[in-house]
């Protein structure tokens, strides 16, 4: 869109001419491809024999990431430019939150686990 | 953002660069809701994360996951992803065919991984494996359940923005919505993403 043209209109009344949705069309392909492909590789990965296998459950969080970070630049236009900037400024408030909910858990948990007493000397203790 | 109030006839084009389009906002606010649902499901996965191992001599992922269902469910949700893609960009080019057929695939597509999975629940719930069998399971429900119900009120949205377009046209107020939808739309296959590595692929090599 010409900058004259852009100049005319109201804020948020966008109309997409014909450059931007071939433009838009290649985007969501270029996605759906890099997307596809990743999610072909998780698959295969995931039941093949042929790479050592305690890599395998490192290599699949690695592609998932990876295919979210896909997903996140190619399908919610998540970019670097300046309207944009709060959204990866609360994305990375998320992620932080995320993080804390799910390794403070798992954490937790499996330092409970460690530390309680077995079930069978447990249950006789409760009567 | 510029605060001042400036007549539409004096709008000069620093003052519009300066103010955020309506669009920008709406789409900001939006993605505040989809994190905080992201965070909620990240409690989900959490919990289930804890007792994947919890079996209680129950069925495991390992017995009970068809990874061939799965993979076609991943397709079917991919594809819907881009033909939603398609539908948006439709939307903003005023082009009737592109966005609702951009939508129509999008449902069909949609429905189809919803079929799929709730085929998958069933045929669990009959071998016995339903959520009240074991810790690992009642998470496995809580979890694939919360994303099948998203996906069912997307499926609704969905046809919501299509009736609305048809009855208003191509508004301004009317587009913001699809592009919510469409963020919506796109976030719940974020979503599966981190589901089908965690559960399913996880679960079944374990």
């Amino acid at each position: 869109m010409s900058e004259a043209r852009r100049a005319d209109r109201a804020p948020g009344d966008e109309h997409a001419d014909g450059r931007e949705v071939a433009d838009g069309l290649r985007g969501y392909l270029v996605g759906l491809l890099l997307a596809g492909f990743i999610t072909a590789v998780s698959f295969f990965i995931a039941g093949t024999s042929l790479v050592w296998q305690p890599s395998i459950p490192i290599a699949l969080f690695v592609l998932a990431i990876g295919q979210m970070g896909v997903h996140l630049v190619f399908f919610l236009h998540l970019t670097t430019g300046d309207d944009n900037a709060n959204n990866i400024l609360a994305l990375a408030f998320g992620v932080l939150i995320v993080l804390l909910l799910i390794v403070g858990s798992l954490w937790i948990m499996t330092h409970l686990n460690h530390n309680m007493m077995p079930m069978d000397r447990l249950m006789p203790m409760q009567r | 953002m510029s605060g001042s109030v400036v007549g539409n006839e004096h709008l000069s084009d620093h003052a519009a660069r300066d103010l955020a389009s309506k669009r920008i906002i709406v789409g900001y606010g939006f993605w505040i809701f989809l994190l905080s649902d992201i965070v909620m499901f990240s409690a989900f996965f959490a919990a289930y994360a804890v007792l994947a191992g919890e079996t209680a001599g129950g069925p495991s992922g390992h017995d009970l996951f068809d990874l061939t269902n799965v993979a076609i469910e991943t397709v079917c949700l991919l594809l819907s992803s881009f033909t939603c893609g398609v539908a948006s960009i439709g939307s903003r080019a005023h082009n009737a065919a592109m966005y609702y057929g951009g939508m129509a695939a999008t449902f069909l597509f949609g429905a189809t991984f919803l079929l799929l999975e709730i085929h998958e629940f069933v045929g669990m719930l009959e071998e016995g494996a339903g959520p009240t069998r074991s810790a690992f399971l009642s998470a496995f429900f809580t979890l694939v359940g919360c994303h099948g119900l998203h996906v069912t009120l997307g499926l609704l949205w969905l046809l919501t923005m299509m009736a609305q377009v048809f009855a208003k046209g191509f508004r301004a107020d009317i587009l913001r919505r699809v592009l919510c939808f469409s963020l919506f739309w796109h976030t719940l296959d974020i979503i599966w993403v981190a589901l089908f590595t965690v559960v399913y692929l996880m679960g079944a090599g374990g």
